[in-house]
């Protein structure tokens, strides 16, 4: 089909064999993944500590010197901001994009190693530059995660000199080091799949990570060109957001410019962004759902096109961010309908997950715990927001602990359930060992339950009302006393669920080295990426032959087949029968 | 099995919790309830949802646990399942919608008779401006916006000079008549909400946003500022008083008009020296101050601060607290100024009194620690602690140190800024709670005297 002649050759593979080469400037998909990995891991636990300084204010206010009400806010950015781009669109892009894709459809590697190499390190770059804007003067901005304009840089906001310029400096250093990864990931889906993967064939991950990567391609230059005209309204006083205003008093020379204009521009990055931490993780669990129950993921192609439909969606959608902006309140007709039609797509996802499971032969592994405990905070978080997106619903809750409660349940807590199923799914590929089961079990039981513990209350104090972004609550008639005592039990579940996070960690190092070593194919799963001839699999990955695929990736407990599961790879005459005279003719054949 | 429980139990756990739970909705104090009929119609579409799938997913778990002999059913796929799905989402989604379209175009379209109100943000506070006799509201520009005219109103246009103008952040309302409020910014982005009338909106510089209701219930409610505007953002709060006509009409006519605000005499510093001899007894005669009279400087400070705290003083708005004895002994000095001009001429005459010299009480905290304080009382009060009159605030510097560890005392321990009208005083409040001890205020006299 699409496959290339080019993918096939071992000889044009850059064998590494430096250490140097193999592990630093490598240009092997795997290690970059790795690399890719740990440091949005490392960058993520540093937002988790932060969140932790956050949530110690709210919940005991007063106790804690060092947190003052620039600080607070220098945390609530950089937490959301490390959160989305750092961690999240980095660990599920450019790391299981860049583990999986190849993998999963058969190719020796990426299309452009080189690129991909300059992806990760430009990457680095962008954290390094991140982490810098904690130290330079002023501290890092605390603008909100959101950084709008004026107030971003303007005097009054906590590093609104340095500390937001470095914020934009490295929000434009991260797209570049995104562009060169997503052109890489689209071309090599599209150019470089084996015999027989067909589009249809591939993995629901594929498909997620796939139409993730497009939207990340399209919706990341509206940010690139919001961070650079801020930029210049910053360095060289141009007013593209910036309109007549006064600043702690005193006339400024901006005038003409819109503050809107940059929240269009941000949301219309920032709302597919949702959804490029969201459909990578949509496809992982089907698969991780679909290996541990034994079943083929009901409706694959239902799935296939709500996966497109509502990456397509979600360009449509930008503006019910901004119901209570000032924009043109006639917008919000439109917007919520768009909205609300996103939930369609969105609900047959859950459905079909659910019915995945549905007469099937669940094993409850570790990776399906979490993969489970996503299906109940992704309904959740699903449903809160169809209050969101419903225009007047907004107006009471916009800008509530509502908000903040609704979007880390669909955007926090689910896509890291996602991401720990998935950690735990191909911790056996990626080293070759298993991961301890008991300690994986106690990190799932704690942090769902913690992190429901957290938000499910969240929720009730938006209804009350309570905005968000405050640092203090004091001095209000229609907040109780009771709110405080209930902050403080959130604070308390949200300090467990951080700490027990190093459970996690313990689990992932210790069982590197003393892991139980897997066995190949260990989950018994169809997909191509277990396959490969090497656990782990070598550089090249397939040995001198590349598979070639004959059936989808989901022919699990096919009638009449002796095993409960055929792999991508196996032709009809390799299938052991229970009786020749019942071979079943699977999906794809 | 334990998961299938779990999963269960969280089901009706949320249950509980959403019945039970004390944190509510606010009790509605205006037209939009229609918006709760909404919310009410979401609740009861999701949480059929919610309840559906996850019990379903339970059973799932449970039914269909791994057992050895067991194997999965092969479906691939099954449209009509699919398709009944898809369309009772449809169903329920457009449920959910079409109130909500219907409300939302109550919100956008203004009735006629509502009466407009312009709402004013700035960094850190509230203001408002009423149209005049002539019920329109003068043209503004940012342009025009200076200390004599903080609204920008345009002094050549006519319609503006009747506007009224409240400098506090109490609004009031009158019952059952419908209001647009024009909302406006001279900085940042806002945004003004009222919990109990259910409708917020940003205020945006450069443009003039709205929303619009009837307040249908007496009382007093809070103004939360709700878009983030800088590190005072959970300080920026308001009131909104909601009264009977006649109570709107009296507050009304108690305030200025933009004409009669640009008619305020200046004081005279000659008239004002007789007044001060009062003062002097005790502030000294070159308004030096005297700590052993617990009598702080006055002659560094600003008048519009002076004026301020001088009417506070005189209308029971600081220095009725029974433990601030000092603010009670000033609050009865107060009341020996007749007026407002009084008031005028003495502040004219100590600014006509030479900058005091200080003496720094405290030297003993950790000026390092005190600049990371400053940082937070900076914003408004300059970043030399030279005071910014735009923002309200006071200079610190000229000030007595033991005088300003005293009052943050008073905020922290709620004996000042307490009093409803003390806009300036309930922030100070909230902003004094970060210095969590003695020591961290003597930190930042510290830093403060060595600037």
């Amino acid at each position: 089909m699409a496959h290339i002649a080019i993918a096939d050759q071992v000889s044009d593979l850059h064998d590494p064999d430096t250490f140097i080469t193999k592990y630093i400037w490598s240009q092997d998909h795997k290690v970059i993944a790795i690399q890719y990995g740990c440091t949005a891991i490392f960058v993520g636990l540093v937002a988790l500590v932060l969140s932790g300084m956050m949530r110690l204010q709210l919940g005991f206010p007063d106790a804690f010197d060092f947190i003052n009400p620039s600080a607070y806010l220098q945390f609530v950015t950089m937490h959301g901001m490390i959160m989305v781009i750092y961690l999240l669109t980095a660990l599920l892009l450019g790391g299981f994009g860049n583990y999986l894709i190849p993998l999963m459809i058969g190719a020796r590697d990426m299309v452009f190693p080189y690129l991909n190499m300059l992806s990760y390190w430009t990457y680095l770059l962008a954290v390094l530059v991140l982490l810098a804007s904690f130290f330079v003067p002023g501290g890092s901005t605390g603008a909100g995660w959101t950084l709008y304009p004026p107030q971003a840089i303007l005097q009054g906001t906590p590093g609104y000199d340095w500390g937001i310029i470095l914020m934009l400096v490295s929000l434009a250093i991260f797209i570049v080091a995104f562009t060169m990864g997503g052109l890489n990931y689209v071309t090599t889906v599209l150019q470089a799949r084996t015999h027989g993967m067909t589009l249809m064939r591939m993995p629901l991950t594929i498909w997620g990570i796939f139409t993730a990567t497009v939207l990340g391609l399209l919706a990341f230059p509206a940010l690139l060109v919001s961070a650079i005209m801020m930029l210049l309204d910053k360095t060289i006083g141009t007013s593209f957001f910036m309109p007549a205003i006064l600043s702690m008093g005193e006339q400024l020379d901006y005038s003409g410019g819109s503050p809107i204009l940059f929240q269009h521009l941000f949301w219309f990055f920032g709302h597919p962004e949702v959804y490029i931490v969201a459909l990578p993780a949509f496809g992982m669990v089907s698969d991780v759902l679909a290996v541990h129950a034994r079943k083929n993921i009901f409706g694959y192609r239902m799935m296939v096109w709500a996966i497109v439909a509502i990456g397509g969606l979600s360009f449509i959608v930008w503006a019910h961010h901004m119901y209570v902006s000032g924009m043109n309140p006639a917008f919000g007709f439109f917007f919520a309908t768009t909205t609300l039609i996103i939930a369609v797509p969105t609900a047959i996802k859950v459905y079909n997950w659910v019915l995945t499971l549905w007469r099937g032969n669940i094993h409850l592994t570790v990776p399906m715990l979490f993969a489970i405990g996503f299906i109940f905070t992704f309904t959740h978080g699903g449903l809160t927001g169809l209050f969101l997106g419903n225009v007047v619903v907004d107006l009471p809750l916009s800008d509530t602990y509502f908000v903040v409660a609704h979007f880390h349940m669909v955007m926090g807590v689910s896509p890291v359930m996602v991401l720990f199923a998935a950690i735990y799914h191909w911790y056996p590929l990626m080293t070759g060992r298993m991961f301890n089961k008991t300690l994986g079990q106690w990190h799932f039981w704690l942090t769902f339950l913690g992190t429901y513990a957290i938000y499910l209350p969240m929720h009730y104090l938006g209804f009350l009302g309570v905005p968000r972004r405050y640092y203090a609550m004091s001095g209000t008639d229609f907040i109780p006393d009771s709110a405080q005592a209930l902050n403080a039990s959130i604070t308390v579940s949200a300090i467990i669920v951080g700490v027990v996070q190093i459970l996690f960690i313990i689990n992932v190092i210790w069982s590197l080295r003393y892991g139980r070593k897997a066995h190949k194919n260990p989950w018994c799963a169809t997909s191509l990426e277990w396959q490969t001839p090497d656990l782990p699999p070598k550089h090249g990955n397939w040995g001198a032959q590349l598979p070639r695929v004959y059936r989808w990736a989901y022919d699990f407990s096919v009638p009449n087949a002796k095993h409960d599961f055929i792999p991508q790879n196996f032709s009809q005459d390799e299938v052991e029968w229970l009786d020749e005279s019942g071979r079943h003719k699977g999906i794809g054949e | 099995m334990l998961l299938a429980i779990v999963l269960v139990l969280l089901v009706v756990g949320s249950l509980v919790f959403h019945f039970m739970s004390p944190w509510w909705f606010t009790p509605l104090a205006s037209n939009w309830g229609s918006i709760d009929s909404t919310i009410n119609i979401t609740f009861w579409v999701t949480g059929a949802v919610f309840i559906a799938v996850n019990i379903f997913l339970a059973y799932c778990v449970y039914r269909y646990r791994h057992q050895h002999h067991r194997r999965s059913h092969y479906e691939p796929e099954n449209k009509k399942l699919e398709t009944w799905l898809m369309a009772i989402t449809t169903v329920g989604v457009a449920a959910m919608l079409a109130p909500g379209l219907i409300v939302w175009a109550k919100f956008v379209e203004v009735p006629a008779e509502a009466h407009v109100i312009e709402a004013v943000g700035q960094q850190w506070q509230w203001s408002f401006r009423l149209p005049g006799k002539d019920g329109k509201l003068g043209t503004v520009d940012t342009r025009h916006i200076s200390a004599s005219n903080p609204f920008g109103i345009n002094p050549n246009d006519s319609a503006g000079l009747d506007d009224v103008l409240v400098f506090d952040s109490e609004l009031h309302l009158p019952i059952d008549k419908p209001v647009k409020i024009e909302l406006r910014s001279k900085d940042v982005l806002h945004n003004f909400a009222v919990s109990e009338f259910r409708v917020k909106m940003d205020l945006v510089p450069g443009l003039v946003s709205y929303l619009w209701l009837t307040p249908t219930k007496l009382g007093r409610y809070d103004i939360l500022c709700m878009e983030l505007c800088g590190l005072a953002h959970y300080a920026m709060r308001g009131n909104v008083v909601v009264e009977s006509e006649a109570d709107y009409q009296r507050w009304v006519n108690s305030q200025a008009t933009f004409a009669s605000s640009q008619q305020r005499v200046v004081g005279d510093a000659q008239l004002g020296k007789a007044l001060y001899a009062t003062c002097g007894g005790c502030h000294g005669q070159q308004g030096e101050g005297n700590r052993a009279m617990n009598a702080p400087a006055l002659s560094g400070q600003s008048a519009s601060y002076m004026a301020r705290q001088l009417v506070n003083f005189k209308q029971g708005i600081r220095g009725q607290h029974p433990k601030d004895s000092y603010g009670q002994q000033m609050a009865a000095m107060a009341n020996l100024l007749a007026d407002q001009s009084a008031i005028d001429h003495v502040v004219a005459y100590i600014q006509s009194l030479p900058k005091p010299q200080l003496t720094a009480t405290i030297s003993n905290g950790d000026r390092q620690s005190g600049h990371g304080y400053f940082v937070n009382c900076g914003a408004c009060h300059g970043s030399q602690g030279e005071g910014n009159s735009a923002l309200n605030a006071p200079a610190l510097v000229g000030l007595d140190d033991w005088y300003i560890k005293r009052q943050l005392l008073n905020f922290k321990q709620g004996i000042r800024g307490t009093h409803n009208k003390d806009t300036h005083g309930r922030q100070m409040m909230l902003m004094a709670r970060l210095l969590n001890d003695e020591q961290a205020i003597d930190d930042l006299l510290t830093y403060i005297n060595s600037l």
